[in-house]
């Protein structure tokens, strides 16, 4: 069983936040590292008591470190060595192997993310702007008291109109998925995949192998510790509505374009599988359907749903492309930043995207494969192409859609998304918490 | 990069490779990456026997026969052409090679393989080979390692219909029943 008081919340429970703040910071002193996180342990949500939580809860606070972060806080280079390559190498050095070249190279990132000095995130959720500037506006005036601390750079998160449902900037709605973790009383979805062993997710938990798996040392720090990839993706919605129109004569026709891209009707999330020639609302807002459906039986040959939507990728839902699926989840959470651009208006140029952290046990088998296997490999079904959305794609996109008689190719001059930042996180457990506030 | 049939699958190709089994370091997940050839991608992996368990490994071919038999698609996600089990001594012991073709980068899907590896049993005859790890249930990593540190690259490959996919040539031999087929039809 999950030791929920000692788990932090961040991927067991999604708050009711309508707006996030992520600092990321530097500690230019040990003790003063040490000294800050003992100052914000005691506000860190566990998952227990978030998911207690009632409408008077206002506020969650995250932290995670990175490698160079742990080292700063003075972990001895014997334990440092036990965690995973990865981790140690940080996601700029992973750049080749995750598909990040051309536009989406380290070079080209923001917000000081490659820095050597990144030592640690603050994650904050708040449920609304007053909470979140009274919460910022007291960080910032602790760190006065404590200026071995500081922070590198800060990106603001807050959901854009319309606000009826979760989406992100190309307008398509999120969420629609997500795994459910053993022995949390929450039976998955019709078609989701089965209830995750613990340690897919947190460190010290029997895995899908029902083994549980050689972790970090010492077993206090990685005890219900989970590796946080963070990935910032710009989003071009100039580029996108214009391929949308380039694709597609009538509105009715760039929805559809839209879709087999997705794989899932925009506003809705409808699956094409299983929705093919329209949108159906009741359909993608009905839990207990909008997920139930695979590709090997159903849609075969991807006239649906094309073999390269990436959802189809993302999730291949079929035993033919992988016999380990269940090994190869991740929990996303994040959200966008960046102003809304409306409907009928021109790109503006503003920078505006999405920022993410994926959780998982396994950096490599689970974010890396997904990013580098599933989104980037052009061998991925011979299919020649990277995922739409989540590859890093240089150059003119173009993407196939199985058709009879003959497959269609649609093409746009640009890449829709740009990867403009990302970090490897260990995001560990209260009792680690308390052992990183007071190593010697 | 994906090579199609217009590349050349009629002519036949021979590529040599240099000694470190790559031609420009490409870093994977795991190491440096091993190129495709005319004979697509694959390894050879070659370990010393334990004493006294040659006919424990032999026995195992009738276990994956039987897999496979039950399950024909259990491999699949593997992208596999061929396998080929030898067992063989020129004097220094007896040594066995596992030797896989297949159309996919070893390291891309080697978690699967792994999992494969121990759902058909295949990896209950690793324990019969030396410098096997001894916690390979725990320590996938260990047996990458293993996997990368006794693969042999070759120095020399050749395909009579370079690039040509297994997905292809399974496509290539539909098509041929679906015209059969239909001419039959036609009569």
């Amino acid at each position: 069983m999950l030791e929920l008081e000692d788990i932090q919340h961040y991927l067991l429970t999604r708050p009711n936040a309508s707006i996030a703040q992520y600092n990321f910071m530097t500690f230019r002193t040990a003790a003063g590292g040490r000294k800050w996180i003992n100052a914000l342990t005691d506000i860190v949500g566990t998952a227990r008591a978030v998911m207690a939580a009632n409408e008077s809860d206002m506020r969650w606070i995250s932290l995670a470190f990175t490698f160079e972060g742990l080292r700063r806080l003075g972990l001895d280079e014997a334990s440092l060595a036990t965690f995973p390559e990865p981790f140690r190498q940080g996601m700029a050095a992973r750049a080749s192997i995750l598909g990040d070249t051309g536009i989406h190279h380290p070079d080209h990132w923001e917000d000081n993310i490659t820095s050597k000095d990144l030592h640690a995130v603050v994650i904050l959720f708040a449920k609304d702007k007053e909470e979140r500037k009274r919460c910022v506006t007291r960080h910032d005036a602790y760190l006065k008291d404590n200026p071995d601390v500081q922070i590198l750079s800060s990106l603001l998160l807050e959901a854009v109109p319309p606000y009826d449902y979760v989406h992100e900037h190309f307008g398509y709605r999120d969420r629609l998925t997500t795994p459910v973790i053993e022995g949390m009383g929450i039976e998955p979805t019709p078609g989701s995949p089965k209830a995750s062993k613990p340690g897919e997710f947190f460190l010290g938990y029997p895995d899908e192998t029902g083994l549980i798996p050689d972790q970090p040392r010492p077993e206090i720090l990685s005890r219900n510790g989970s590796f946080l990839a963070y990935r910032k993706m710009r989003e071009h919605v100039g580029a996108f509505r214009e391929f949308l129109r380039a694709n597609g004569k009538t509105e009715e026709e760039q929805e559809l374009v839209a879709a087999k891209l997705m794989g899932r009707w925009r506003k809705t999330g409808a699956p094409l599988v299983l929705s093919p020639e329209r949108d159906d609302r009741a359909l993608g807002f009905d839990d207990r359907r909008n997920n139930n459906f695979d590709y090997e039986k159903m849609d075969p040959h991807g006239y649906a749903c094309p073999i390269g939507a990436h959802i189809r990728r993302m999730n291949v839902r079929d035993t033919r492309v992988s016999r380990i699926m269940d090994r190869r989840l991740i929990i996303r959470r994040g959200g966008t930043y960046g102003p809304y651009l409306p409907d009928d208006a021109p790109d503006d140029g503003a920078n505006r995207g999405i920022a993410v952290f994926a959780g998982c046990a396994d950096l490599s088998r689970q974010f890396e494969f997904l990013i580098s296997v599933w989104a980037n490999d052009p061998e991925f079904e011979a299919l020649n192409e990277n995922d739409p959305f989540a590859g890093s794609v240089n150059g003119a996109f173009e993407m196939t859609i199985p058709k009879r008689p003959i497959k269609k190719k649609v093409k746009g001059l640009n890449a829709f998304t740009t990867v403009t930042g990302g970090a490897y996180f260990f995001l560990p457990g209260i009792r680690a918490l308390k052992y990183l506030a007071t190593l010697k | 990069m994906v090579h199609t049939l217009k590349d050349g699958w009629a002519t036949p190709a021979a590529l040599s490779i240099p000694k470190e089994g790559y031609f420009e370091k490409e870093e994977g997940r795991y190491g440096p990456v091993f190129p495709q050839t005319p004979a697509n991608y694959g390894f050879s992996v070659i370990a010393k026997v334990k004493p006294g368990k040659e006919q424990a490994i032999r026995d195992y071919g009738k276990t994956i026969e039987e897999a496979v038999k039950a399950s024909p698609d259990v491999l699949a996600p593997l992208k596999l052409h061929y396998l080929r089990w030898v067992l063989f001594d020129v004097g220094s012991g007896l040594h066995f090679m596992y030797q896989g073709i297949f159309d996919t980068d070893f390291d891309k899907y080697i978690e699967d393989a792994v999992a494969l590896f121990n759902a058909t049993g295949i990896t209950t005859v690793f324990v019969n080979l030396e410098g096997w790890p001894e916690d390979w249930r725990t320590n996938v990593n260990a047996v990458i390692s293993f996997f990368r540190e006794h693969h042999c690259p070759s120095f020399l490959e050749y395909g009579e219909y370079p690039y040509v996919s297994a997905d292809e040539v399974k496509k290539a031999l539909k098509l041929k029943e679906a015209f059969t087929e239909m001419l039959d039809q036609m009569q």
